[in-house]
């Protein structure tokens, strides 16, 4: 029976993770890798890297964590932001990336998804969706796709667009709520559902984890094939290990293979 | 001994040759991993590795770039009797055929077809992407010592197309997608995952040291 997937995403910028991780004793919070591999440690089912690095120079070292995490986790590790091109796919799966995931050049030019399909197989190709609700209290929910971080609005419907480039070859979807993303209060729920039902591709549910309910609820009721979450696990409010423990209370299928994970220390 | 990992074009290889390092060191084994596109590297290698990600067609045609390394391939594994591991799609190129967009033709060591997973239950995503259980036909001594079944480990998969193999026999062990998906396929010194191992944490590593400790 497949598995309901759990994936922390890191904030990666300059090669060191944005706020660091403080569940564990790593000897250095402040190393994507070092991060990283606590996850494979604890039984993450993937790991997430998102980059959101300004400068172009400093992409180099961007390539360089990819290139040692995926030397030092045997398991999947998908890479965004900044991804334009199909030259910066090419590089990040050379580096170690199993799925890349596109952007705004997916909103710019769908038909990038379709090229880089072509050329890398769906397998790798993941499309991030940021939303933003639009309809007025009492109207059919609707929902807008934003760029730039959630402050350029782009008039595409978001149901649309997802069902658009997951016909054009995209392998996933992660799709972050941009009003839910920071509240930490759940992710929203009716989003997800309208995009998973809409499309026959697997759908990451994103943006607003704050409790281990809000991620069984993405499953249970966003109809999502995986759930991503950042801050309740860099601040140690919660582990890897407590949240399928909940998942599975919950009824939910998680794989609970026996990790090597150390102790974790919250705080 | 010496192990090649076939390098043909089909993406990153650096940390699947990684992840059989390790294992060969958690194992104690004194194993030289060759991540290779030279058919005398892999004529000469103890055992090969056939990876491939993407579609069928694209690895076909990619291997078929490499001057002499079907025939090397087909030499060392079909003749000199080499242990061999196909992973994804390079697993699915030991089938007879390829339906992927287009019909190629595989090495046809495994005879069967690729063919577009079709579950029963529409609800069910393609890709079949994430960790699912093994379900063990036969033993095998790639899958010693690896619990399989409901409550086994589990393994990595994405891909959208499966080897439906002519012969049961073949087929050492599936995953439950909708109906039954080869997972592990195997004949004599021949071996095949349509999961990920370099990527399955402990069930990959475990695979891994048996296939490096295996004698057919």
């Amino acid at each position: 029976m497949l598995k309901v997937r759990l994936i922390p995403c890191l904030d990666v910028k300059d090669g060191r993770v944005v706020k660091g991780v403080q569940f564990v004793d790593l000897v250095d919070a402040g190393d994507p890798v070092e991060a990283a591999k606590a996850y494979d440690a604890a039984g993450a089912d993937e790991l997430c890297f998102l980059d959101i690095t300004a400068s172009v120079e400093a992409r180099g070292i961007l390539f360089d964590v990819v290139r040692r995490t995926a030397e030092a986790c045997f398991m999947p590790l998908t890479v965004g932001g900044g991804v334009r091109t199909v030259d910066d796919i090419r590089k990040l799966l050379l580096a170690g990336a199993d799925k890349v995931s596109i952007n705004t050049a997916a909103v710019a030019n769908p038909e990038f998804v379709r090229e880089a399909a072509e050329k890398f197989g769906s397998q790798c190709i993941v499309v991030a969706i940021d939303a933003k609700k639009v309809s007025a209290s009492g109207e059919p929910e609707s929902w807008e796709i934003f760029t730039h971080g959630g402050r350029k609005a782009t008039g595409l419907d978001a149901v649309a667009f997802a069902r658009q480039v997951a016909e054009l070859g995209a392998g996933e979807l992660l799709v972050t709520s941009m009003d839910r993303d920071g509240t930490k209060g759940g992710y929203d729920l009716a989003l997800v559902r309208a995009i998973s039902g809409a499309v026959s591709v697997p759908v990451i549910a994103s943006g607003g984890v704050g409790n281990l309910d809000h991620l069984v609820a993405g499953i249970r009721d966003g109809h999502a094939s995986a759930v991503l979450a950042a801050s309740i696990f860099h601040f140690g409010t919660h582990s890897i290990s407590e949240a399928k423990q909940h998942m599975a209370a919950a009824g939910l299928r998680v794989r609970l293979d026996p990790t090597t994970a150390p102790v974790a220390t919250a705080g | 001994m010496n192990v090649a990992i076939v390098d043909y074009g089909s993406g990153n290889l650096h940390s699947a040759a990684k992840a059989f390092e390790r294992a060969a060191r958690e194992a104690g084994l004194n194993e030289t991993i060759t991540v290779t596109a030279d058919p005398a590297r892999v004529a000469a290698a103890d055992r090969i590795v056939l990876p491939g990600v993407g579609a069928f067609a694209d690895c076909r045609r990619g291997l078929d770039a490499v001057p002499g390394m079907v025939e090397a391939l087909t030499r060392s594994v079909r003749e000199g009797g080499r242990p061999f591991l196909g992973i994804c799609v390079g697993m699915q190129l030991m089938a007879t055929r390829g339906l992927e967009h287009v019909t190629s033709e595989g090495l046809d060591w495994i005879p069967g077809d690729v063919k577009a997973i079709a579950p029963n239950d529409p609800a069910l995503k393609i890709p079949h992407m994430g960790w699912n259980n093994l379900r063990q036909h036969r033993p095998h001594p790639l899958l010693d010592g690896i619990s399989t079944g409901d409550d086994g480990l589990h393994a990595y998969f994405v891909h959208s197309f499966a080897l439906e193999a002519k012969e049961p026999a073949d087929v050492v062990a599936t995953v439950d997608y909708g109906g039954a998906v080869t997972a592990l396929v195997a004949k004599d010194n021949m071996a095949g995952t349509q999961f990920h191992p370099e990527k399955s944490q402990a069930l990959g590593l475990k695979l891994i040291a048996n296939f490096l400790r295996w004698r057919p």
